[in-house]
């Protein structure tokens, strides 16, 4: 592994009892490359991320990564007994915790709302605090599950110039799990497909024109790509 | 400028009309909620005074308050409210350390709740003042057996409590701890007591009422101090002036704490949106 490398995943194998759900799964992530992964409901997507993550165990293969990569569920899980300074240093042992929490809450838009209770937040608002608290670890690698989909549009809009920004001046790897096509376009270096528990499919964003890119993308997925007009 | 203050102003009715006038205001509810308890007083004294009630059944409220000041005064009121308030918390903080351990023990452990969960269920069964007989057997009657009947009714709604507040933690919130690399330590401490502190702070009330009961009933046995001998030695004069004082005392202490659980709950759940102002529902 490079310095250059995020994280990389060799024949990965993961079931639960007789079923497959990832067979034989490679994939590399560079350090700052956005990298989003689509599949359809129950391909293994999140198994991927949550086995990434160090969170479920798996039956072979090996992940050359972080110990530790820094996690952004579709919930946000603020702990809402802790003020937001809190939150954002749940887990990171410095002198300084207050002063990072500061400038990374600074850096969602949330400066000065260091002492405020979660309850007090709107759900992006939440959401951005839980971007914080995964920036504020300075992490190599960054895995998103979902992380927008609960928010509404304009928000959602927001969030995804907000996250692009910030992993352009941190530089994690991430990887975003999403089933959410045009929000892939919109914020991801490279896209995959999942499928048959491995990587199907792999686009370059910059390759393709959106509109060309979002048809293929939906073929991909079993989706009609006149549903569109339609 | 102006047309739009002039319009602004034009549509301030209109946007009032729409707010509900409240029919009272919150101090004269205040002053409505007293109003009942201070008429039956009066009731009371009045029926006292007149003749209708004799002294020997229910004294009046005013020779009520002349025996609070009579003993006040002499010292021995003090001296029996501190005997049972010692008594009440020597109890509350032996039960509840108790209950409390062995809650985080059940609550963490599945071989400890294996192995313990069905004994403790089994005593609680128990009505604890049916023990009475056999207290006074084991202890005498001093202090020890007191504080044990105290200790025994605060321990069980304390453990269940804790055990309850700690398995109700939210799953994704521990999971979170994994992904933040939280030891042991750290995740009980900033994440499950936080996480079960409602549910343990609902049990320290349950407990302290029980606790109150506890001691009422230990304290009718061959005391010589405590707000329960200053009943018990009443009886025996028929100073109804006395017991019912004691009974007020009871009720005053049970009063306080209740707010005190309050407070705690206010103080600890600040966080917490159904805590978090000074109206609780």
């Amino acid at each position: 592994m490079t310095t250059d490398t995020a994280v990389i995943v060799r024949n990965l194998r993961r079931s639960y009892g007789e079923r497959v759900v990832i067979d034989g799964l490679d994939l590399t992530i560079r350090k700052g490359e956005f990298v989003a992964l689509l599949g359809e409901s129950g391909c293994g997507k999140t198994t991927l991320l949550r086995a990434l993550a160090g969170l479920d165990p798996v039956n072979g293969g090996q992940i050359d990564g972080p110990k530790q990569p820094a996690v952004v569920f579709q919930e946000h899980r603020l702990l809402p007994w802790a003020s937001l300074w809190e939150n954002v240093t749940l887990g990171v042992d410095t002198a300084q915790g207050r002063k990072q929490a500061e400038a990374a809450l600074g850096e969602v838009g949330l400066a000065g709302r260091e002492e405020d209770w979660p309850r007090n937040l709107s759900g992006g608002q939440a959401q951005r605090v839980a971007l914080a608290r995964a920036l504020v670890r300075e992490p190599q690698l960054m895995l998103l599950d979902e992380p927008f989909a609960a928010l509404d549009a304009l928000t959602r809009i927001k969030m995804h110039v907000l996250i692009r920004e910030l992993v352009a001046r941190h530089r994690p790897g991430v990887l975003l799990v999403t089933h959410d096509v045009d929000e892939a376009i919109a914020i991801a270096d490279r896209i995959l497909v999942m499928r048959n528990g491995g990587i199907a499919a792999s686009y370059l964003t910059a390759d393709i024109a959106p509109p060309k890119l979002r048809e293929t993308l939906l073929q991909e997925l079993g989706v009609e790509s006149d549903s569109r007009a339609a | 400028m102006t047309i739009e203050l002039l319009n602004r102003e034009a549509l301030k009715p209109a946007v009032q009309e729409h707010i509900p006038r409240p029919a009272a205001t919150e101090a004269q509810l205040q002053l409505l909620s007293w109003a009942a308890p201070v008429a039956i007083l009066l009731a009371w004294e009045v029926a006292s005074r007149a003749g209708l009630i004799a002294p020997q059944v229910l004294p009046a409220p005013s020779s009520v308050a002349g025996t609070a000041w009579r003993l006040t005064v002499s010292g021995d009121l003090f001296k029996h409210l501190g005997a049972s308030l010692l008594r009440a918390a020597i109890g509350f903080a032996i039960g509840g350390a108790i209950g409390f351990a062995l809650g985080v023990l059940v609550g963490f452990s599945r071989v400890a709740e294996a192995s313990l969960d069905r004994s403790i269920q089994m005593i609680r069964a128990i009505p604890f003042l049916a023990l009475l007989p056999l207290v006074i057997v084991w202890f005498g009657v001093d202090e020890s057996g007191k504080i044990f009947l105290v200790s025994l009714a605060v321990l069980f709604p304390i453990y269940i409590n804790t055990v309850l507040g700690i398995r109700q933690v939210d799953p994704k919130l521990l999971e979170l701890g994994r992904v933040t690399g939280l030891s042991r330590m750290k995740t009980i401490r900033k994440i499950i007591l936080p996480g079960a502190m409602p549910s343990i702070l609902t049990g320290v009330r349950y407990a302290l009422a029980t606790a109150w009961l506890a001691l009422v009933v230990a304290e009718t046995v061959a005391t010589t101090s405590g707000i329960g001998f200053l009943a018990m030695d009443a009886r025996e004069f028929l100073q109804t002036d006395v017991i019912v004082l004691a009974i007020l005392i009871y009720a005053v202490i049970g009063i306080s704490a209740d707010g005190l659980a309050r407070f705690l709950e206010r103080k600890l759940l600040a966080w917490h949106p159904n805590y978090a102002k000074e109206g609780r529902k």
